[in-house]
């Protein structure tokens, strides 16, 4: 089985994120950049497939600038087998990157799918939903625990209030959530390995997809600024305030 | 000229900070409490690959540079060790690597390197005597010909490493000073187990630097095999030089990564302290310039160090640099360390604060491996070419 792993580029999670000037979007130029961490989690998860005998390649596929292809290099360097970059200067949108998954899934026949819930930067949380839908194929999200055999998945899913147990039929896209492992850093006798493994690349246009902004951008601000509590002297005191100030009941 | 790092160095760069990280300031702090060797993390760092950087592949290392170990060693002290970690990759990588992989035979090289690369071996290095120090000319430690191999006698001390050590890099001498003509004749390299009987030692009382011990070493009449040998008998002094001099490499990428983290600490508490008026300490220039200068100070201390390393790597002389970039870093850091204390005030004399363990273990480099005075005497002679004052 192989095993498709889209990782995408992200501002590193330890920078604090600066809107720009203009109000465009944020600010990325001279910014720490890193793999999506809940892709590196999917990674993760595919390596253990593998090295449990349960897969046979590893194929990390980024949409993105050309800088994209270092987030592929993490990827081989943590155990993947091979790279895709789909290259564009495009803002990029959910369903732009679920068409141009979808092509190169049906173009390399993944038994498998896994991808983080979302990334770290829009949050969409929309990507693996769209992608599954696009493929026809079983999806679960928010996978905090896997377990493959038969052709089938037994996953177990976060959802509000608790666990849900699944089981679905392979081939599926399964995006996964924080619990299901911690992601082994990759080791620099990997890291000098991966500089010889083949990174692909191709353009949306190779596939046959547009993935032009359905989007407009209007602004981008900083959330306000989060103003200082207040004690209050009495439950009556709170219930009012709540009622008539904050107007929650 | 070439600043930019490649694809491969940052990946090795992040790997090392989230070790770093994982093994971070509370790990540091229980350990120095306990005077505890860093087990744990130095097996980690071996399991990524980082303790055999600058190792030839054939031994399982990764066959790059000291710039490659430099930016690793730099990072993973960053994360919460200071300085002192660096220490074991003087001990491990460069007294047992570097003295291995150049001068010794190719059976200690098959025996030795691949347990070292996956630290099962840690090693440690005998130089310094109780009347040998920054002299090291003056060793006394000899080593008289016993059937086809050596019979050792003599004491060490400030032996970094060895209750925690597998193998020990002696320096002796097996000639006596009045035998031969110039004082750098009839030193030799022997590699010998720690357990060995005859060989005792016993750890000194110190300041910092708790996780490894600094000990007194006895040999008396220790066993030594032909086969032990590290280089050339009788003509160990230039050996030994060359081991030497990496190890300023490692104490500076050490010294700044402990400036780093220092820095970073100091930056964090006065950001949120309020004493007066409902600003932060930190908002004062009276705290900002003098952490800004150590900040200046680490900075230029890490280029000279990466131009010491790349020298190195290229096969030129970096004797000069390395010293420059170790003058500065060692002050850089004790700075930077009494700085960030006394932007912290009371708190910054805290065990929990962390800063007070990074400024006792700081104290150690402005005369370890070489004293401040040493370097500045060199640097008058070799690089102003000045007449030798001692």
């Amino acid at each position: 089985m192989k095993i498709l792993v889209p990782v995408k580029r992200v501002v590193d999670y330890n920078v604090k994120i600066r809107v720009k000037a203009d109000g465009t979007g944020v600010e990325t130029q001279n910014v720490k950049m890193s793999m999506n961490p809940f892709d590196e989690i999917a990674v993760e998860q595919a390596i253990r497939l593998k090295e449990a005998g349960l897969a046979e390649e590893i194929i990390a596929v980024s949409l993105g600038v050309t800088q994209s292809q270092e987030t592929i290099r993490t990827a081989l360097a943590m155990g993947a087998d091979r790279g895709i970059l789909v290259e564009t200067d495009e803002a990029l949108e959910p369903l732009g990157v679920a068409k141009c998954l979808q092509k190169i899934a049906e173009k390399e026949g993944p038994g498998l799918i896994l991808m983080g819930k979302q990334a770290i930067d829009d949050d969409a949380n929309q990507t693996p939903q769209m992608l599954s839908a696009l493929l026809g194929w079983a999806q679960a999200t928010y996978v905090s625990k896997l377990e493959i055999a038969d052709g089938k998945a037994k996953v177990k899913r976060e959802i509000d209030g608790g666990l849900e147990n699944l089981e679905i039929a392979l081939p599926a896209v399964l995006s996964v959530d924080l619990r299901l492992n911690e992601p082994r850093y990759a080791s620099l006798p990997n890291i000098m390995k991966a500089k010889k493994k083949p990174i692909d690349t191709m353009s949306p246009a190779d596939l046959g997809v547009d993935v032009s902004p359905r989007l407009v951008t209007l602004k981008v601000t900083e959330p306000p600024k989060r103003a200082g509590g207040v004690k209050v002297e009495s439950v009556a005191e709170l219930v009012d305030k709540l009622r008539n100030e904050a107007k929650v009941i | 000229m070439e600043f930019a790092l490649s694809t491969e160095q940052e990946m090795m760069v992040e790997t090392a900070r989230r070790i770093g990280e994982q093994f971070g300031l509370d790990y540091w702090r229980d350990h120095d409490e306990r005077k505890a060797f860093p087990r744990e993390m130095w097996q980690a760092i071996c399991d990524a690959g980082l303790c055999g950087v600058a190792l030839a592949e054939e031994h399982g290392g990764s066959g790059l540079g000291m710039i490659e170990l430099a930016l690793a060693v730099e990072e993973l002290c960053a994360g919460g060790a200071g300085a002192t970690l660096a220490q074991i990759f003087m001990l491990n990588p460069i007294f047992g690597g570097v003295a291995i992989s150049k001068f010794g035979t190719e059976a200690m090289k098959r025996d030795l390197l691949p347990g070292l690369v996956s630290g099962k071996i840690n090693f440690c290095m005998a130089l310094t005597e109780p009347d040998s120090g920054s002299n090291a000319l003056e060793v006394r430690s000899f080593a008289r010909a016993d059937g086809n191999g050596w019979r050792l006698n003599g004491r060490k001390i400030w032996i970094t490493g060895v209750p925690d050590a597998q193998k020990m890099l002696v320096i002796a001498r097996t000639k006596k000073v009045e035998e031969v003509e110039r004082k750098t004749q009839g030193m030799t390299l022997f590699m010998v187990d720690v357990g060995r009987e005859g060989l005792t030692h016993q750890a000194i009382a110190k300041l910092g630097t708790n996780t490894l011990s600094s000990s007194n070493v006895f040999f008396d009449d220790v066993r030594v095999e032909p086969d032990e040998v590290v280089g050339t008998v009788d003509g160990g002094w230039p050996q030994l030089l060359e081991v030497l001099n990496t190890e300023r490499i490692m104490t500076v990428a050490g010294c700044v990564g402990a400036a780093r983290l220092a820095s970073r600490l100091a930056v964090e508490y006065t950001s949120e302290r309020k004493v007066f008026r409902g600003a932060p300490v930190g908002s004062y220039q009276g705290l900002q310039f003098p952490l800004a200068q150590c900040h200046a100070e680490t900075q230029s201390a890490r280029l000279m160090n990466l131009k010491a390393a790349w020298l190195h790597d290229q096969g030129l002389p970096y004797g000069s640099e390395a010293n420059t970039a170790k003058l500065i870093a060692a002050q850089a850091l004790s700075k930077t360390t009494e700085r960030a204390m006394q932007s912290m005030g009371g708190m910054g004399y805290a065990k929990e604060m962390h800063v007070e363990r990074l400024w006792r273990d700081a104290r150690l480099f402005r005369f370890a491996p070489i004293s401040e005075e040493m370097i500045l005497n060199f640097i008058a002679q070799h690089d102003l070419g000045m007449p030798r004052s001692y």
